[in-house]
């Protein structure tokens, strides 16, 4: 792959502009581990530099948000002391190259991003993107995405809750593998980033510096993928879950015992990020002996040493007279340590190797000098086209034939086959688990409940990235209304192709503005984002696949939540909200029957969308199930219902069309009594009861054999 | 005196177990495995998790681990012990109890709720419930796959005291989770003071978390702890 003409800084995946940056900064050529410093830290994957001008456009302020974007988690308040950290981040180019370890690494670097802020990790949610199950290749990155978080995930102690799988052909080179993590803490054990202090101690706890991920962020992360690709295995890290479980334990104790000043977790750009982000942050500068450094192999240059991306290291910064007590609690874990380097005064990041000054850089350039590009964007050409291929839907439909088709469908069908492999019962919060719209987490000896759904839908939002990338924050707050929370913030990951490709920008931008706008119309923070481009192969860019982990939150909880096996013989179905428009663009009906993808998603109501998403969050008190209709519609919706609760249904004479429109905004209602109580429109329009789901004049099918074509969904591909 | 729960480096499910373990009257106290003093002990519990990242072989690690002489030594006295997941794996390894648990049949890992049966009463762990009595419990578990090479009845000394069964209490190859060596979730030791299972009663303590079913077996385990030190 290196080619001895080829200059060292595009080796290392940086522009001849960049370059010039570089020099102009320092005044000078960049001593080799200088340039491996910049060209990592000014990469794409973490400077955002494509992205940044952008970003602004989200809201964070609300008067519960403790820390927004910026840090490596968002914080909000939960009242009476309680804080929870949020962060989504992907691991997509990784998991391309060798799905285990790069699933398995993705849970822990957004783990380390959680503890670091001083919080514990009390769930992980999944957020997985695939080509089609026919291809044997798909088929081996789903189970090795899956075993790759079961594996990290379970054995690192933290529960995976949920998460959602879209399967589409142009995830068949570059799979998305988002991974979202949710922390709680006490208000006193908030942890920041900024060192401070001239003459604290920066020591570094965990693993040994290895040479593996070398280079992952600039030249994995940041980069189209071409044939061949699969070299780049060595650039992916390999991941200890048993360190990390032993490192997240020592923190605690430190924090608990207030013995860091600050804290940053070793991502993407190793020692590099740490060691500048916190003195650059704190105004300061820091002076680093790379020869302290533990390592797992001899003979490391330093610019290896400062660039590696070996898991499970963190950077505390210390008092000097809390050094040993630090070591003792590290050594009493079990895990290493070692002193590498001390707060100055600044504003310097330099770096010692055999007594030679191997760095000297501002430690605040890496993060803040970095370049910013105002790339330019275009309507993409195919929208017109694929607006006018408008999907064709019949007035008459028979639904136990359309219905079985939608059930067999992988992304529709049950989805245990992924969750039952996942811890999610650790800690003994889960009251909603894995296979509701949303999982919801009590917080012991409190009555409050925190609620997480993660959503995304990449076909609707090629069709129309403002209304798709809305409707999806729409979808996540209504998802953790039906278990009885109010969104309350939201963190996204905004997975797109090639930003150098105009079409793609515009995709990007727009997908921003529809997000921004309704969180802005539900009054909903935007706490903290992930920004993965470049998820292009072969010169194809993926979907645009915006994805939003939303935190929902309730105070007190409901008793007995609703949930999707609660339905009970004899009892009334409501619809309430949105009246069925005919809502037909990257529906599953039209993709799974009609083969077709066209059509303009329709716009969304914000007044809507917040008098619904209240009105769901307050019958959540009352009533036994709750269901957001979304992908299949009102059919698949209560379908699921039956299934969960063993029990049939039949409905009134409706449209057959309304069966399976997806129209957003509107929930099932499931409860005793023959009126439901609430301000938003509503209309009963059936009966749970019986073994038979029966669609009235569209047609019926057996419960059981429903059942059985949507629990075989999944595993009858994956055998 | 306390109930001594052991923390091993990579032990995951020592809080969810002190819970539990609160709930049913007894003092928890946790214990690090280097430690080698259960002088203030009447009881022992073995939490779930990834002793030691469960590698070279689950358990295989733990074994060595200080303060495996001490519950060893309190296991022949009678004192009771139990093992939850990767602790009944340790006790299996430690050859404090018969058996091993090696991958499930299916080579994934298995988090779901399972039905027990209660095979036997004669054990810390069953000693409040009734023969046949089913139980809903959490499975959380990759070897989880119990084999024996002796008679299912009596497994050695042993003697099993939960079996996977469906929802009716009957012991079909549906309901065997993980392909166990005739269905078998727990075992005792002869004398009943040691016992190890898979699944976690600590999961099934609330209904608001999905069952209750567990509590008898910790209730069973409080009232041992008593009736051996009273």
């Amino acid at each position: 792959m290196t080619d001895q003409e080829t200059p060292a800084h595009i080796q290392l995946g940086m522009t001849d502009e960049e370059y010039t940056g570089v020099t102009d900064l320092l005044g000078r050529e960049p001593r080799p581990a200088e340039l491996a410093m910049y060209s990592v830290m000014w990469s794409e994957h973490c400077s955002y530099k494509s992205s940044r001008i952008h970003l602004g456009r989200f809201n964070s302020h609300q008067p519960w948000v403790v820390v927004g974007p910026g840090e490596n988690a968002g914080v909000v308040d939960l009242g009476d002391g309680w804080l929870a950290a949020l962060r989504i981040e992907s691991h997509n180019h990784p998991s391309f190259v060798e799905p285990h370890q790069g699933a398995a690494t993705g849970v822990g670097g957004i783990l380390r991003d959680i503890f670091t802020m001083g919080a514990r990790p009390i769930g992980v949610w999944d957020a997985i993107r695939f080509g089609p199950l026919e291809d044997t290749r798909n088929r081996y990155l789903l189970e090795g995405v899956v075993s790759g978080i079961a594996g990290y995930g379970n054995a690192v102690g933290v529960p995976t809750l949920g998460g959602e799988v879209e399967f589409a052909d142009r995830f068949s080179k570059n799979p998305l593998v988002n991974v979202m993590a949710l922390g709680i803490l006490r208000q006193d054990q908030l942890v920041l980033s900024a060192a401070s202090g001239e003459g604290n101690i920066a020591i570094l706890l965990g693993n040994a510096t290895g040479k593996d991920g070398i280079g992952g962020a600039s030249i994995l992360a940041s980069a189209s993928f071409e044939e061949g690709d699969e070299e780049k295995r060595p650039s992916v890290q390999v991941g200890d879950p048993f360190e990390e479980k032993k490192l997240i334990e020592a923190c605690l104790e430190l924090y608990d015992k207030g013995l860091v000043v600050a804290i940053q977790d070793l991502g993407a750009a190793g020692i590099s990020c740490a060691t500048s982000e916190t003195a650059g942050n704190g105004g300061m500068g820091m002076d680093v002996n790379i020869d302290a450094v533990h390592l797992r192999e001899p003979g490391m240059t330093p610019g290896e040493i400062l660039m590696s991306e070996s898991q499970e290291r963190m950077l505390a910064i210390v008092q000097p007279d809390n050094v040993d007590e630090v070591l003792s609690i590290a050594s009493q874990w079990e895990i290493d340590a070692s002193t590498i380097g001390s707060v100055t005064r600044g504003p310097e990041l330099r770096v010692y190797s055999q007594g030679t000054l191997v760095a000297e850089v501002p430690a605040a350039s890496l993060a803040d000098d970095a370049p910013k590009y105002d790339r330019p964007s275009r309507r993409p050409g195919y929208l017109d086209e694929a607006w006018g291929r408008e999907p064709q839907i019949p007035e008459h439909l028979d639904a136990a034939y359309v219905l079985g088709r939608l059930l067999d469908d992988p992304a529709i069908g049950d989805r245990s086959w992924i969750s039952s492999q996942y811890d999610h019962m650790l800690f003994l919060n889960t009251v909603v688990e894995p296979g509701h719209d949303g999982s919801l987490l009590r917080i012991k000896g409190t009555e409050k409940g925190m609620a997480v759904s993660t959503d995304g839908d990449s076909l609707r939002t090629y069709l129309d990235p403002r209304r798709g990338a809305a409707r999806i924050v729409f979808e996540s707050a209504l998802n953790v209304a039906v278990i009885g929370a109010r969104p309350y913030a939201l963190v996204d990951n905004l997975n797109f192709g090639n930003p150098e490709n105009p079409e793609v920008m515009w995709q990007l931008i727009e997908a921003i503005e529809g997000m921004a706008w309704a969180c802005e119309e539900i009054d909903v923070p935007v706490v903290g984002g992930n920004v993965s481009l470049y998820n292009q192969t072969d010169g194809t860019d993926i979907y645009p696949a915006p994805v939003v982990g939303m935190l929902g939150f309730c105070d007190p909880m409901p008793d007995q939540p609703p949930r999707l096996d609660r339905a009970e013989d004899g009892m009334s179905i409501w619809v309430i909200g949105q009246e069925p428009k005919g809502d037909f663009a990257a529906s599953a009906y039209d993709r799974i029957i009609n083969a077709n993808l066209g059509g303009r998603p329709l716009d969304v109501d914000g007044d809507m969308a917040r008098r619904v998403i209240a009105a769901t969050a307050t019958l959540a008190y009352e009533m036994p199930v709750l269901h957001d209709i979304s992908t299949g519609g009102l059919a698949v919706a209560l379908a699921e219902i039956a299934f969960k609760s063993g029990l049939g249904f039949t409905l009134d004479e409706l449209p057959h069309r309304d069966l399976f429109d997806e129209t957003p905004l509107r929930v099932i209602a499931v409860g005793p009594g023959h009126s439901l109580d609430t301000l938003v429109p509503h209309k009963r329009i059936g009966t749970f009861t019986g073994d038979v789901l029966d669609f009235s004049a569209a047609g019926s099918i057996s419960l059981d054999d429903a059942r059985t074509i949507w629990s075989n969904a999944l595993p009858a591909r994956m055998h | 005196m306390t109930t001594a729960v052991i923390v091993f480096p990579g032990t995951n499910c020592e809080q969810d177990t002190e819970y539990a373990l609160n709930m049913v009257g007894l003092d928890a106290e946790l214990v690090w495995h280097r430690d080698t003093d259960l002088s203030g002990a009447d009881s022992v519990v073995l939490p779930g998790g990834f002793a030691h990242g469960d590698y070279l072989r689950t358990g295989a690690i733990a074994r060595f681990s200080p303060i495996m002489k001490e519950v060893e030594s309190l296991a022949a006295t009678g004192v009771p012990v139990l093992g939850i997941c990767n602790g009944f794996q340790i006790l299996c390894e430690a050859g404090i109890l018969g058996g091993a648990l090696v991958a499930n049949q299916d080579l994934k890992f298995i988090c779901k709720p399972v039905t027990l049966r209660v095979e036997s009463t004669d054990s810390v762990l069953t000693a409040a419930a009734t023969v046949g009595q089913v139980l809903q419990i959490p499975l959380n578990s990759y070897e989880g796959n119990y084999i024996t090479q002796d008679s299912p009845s009596h497994n050695g000394d042993d003697r099993v005291v939960l079996r996977y069964c469906d929802t009716d209490g009957s012991l079909t190859a549906a309901a065997n989770p993980n392909g166990s060596t005739q269905a078998i979730a727990g075992i005792a030791n002869s004398r009943g003071n040691v016992a190890g299972l898979m699944p976690h009663p600590e999961r099934a303590i609330e209904s608001i978390l999905g069952s209750e079913d567990g509590r008898v077996l910790f209730e069973s385990f409080a009232a041992s702890v008593s009736s051996v030190t009273t």
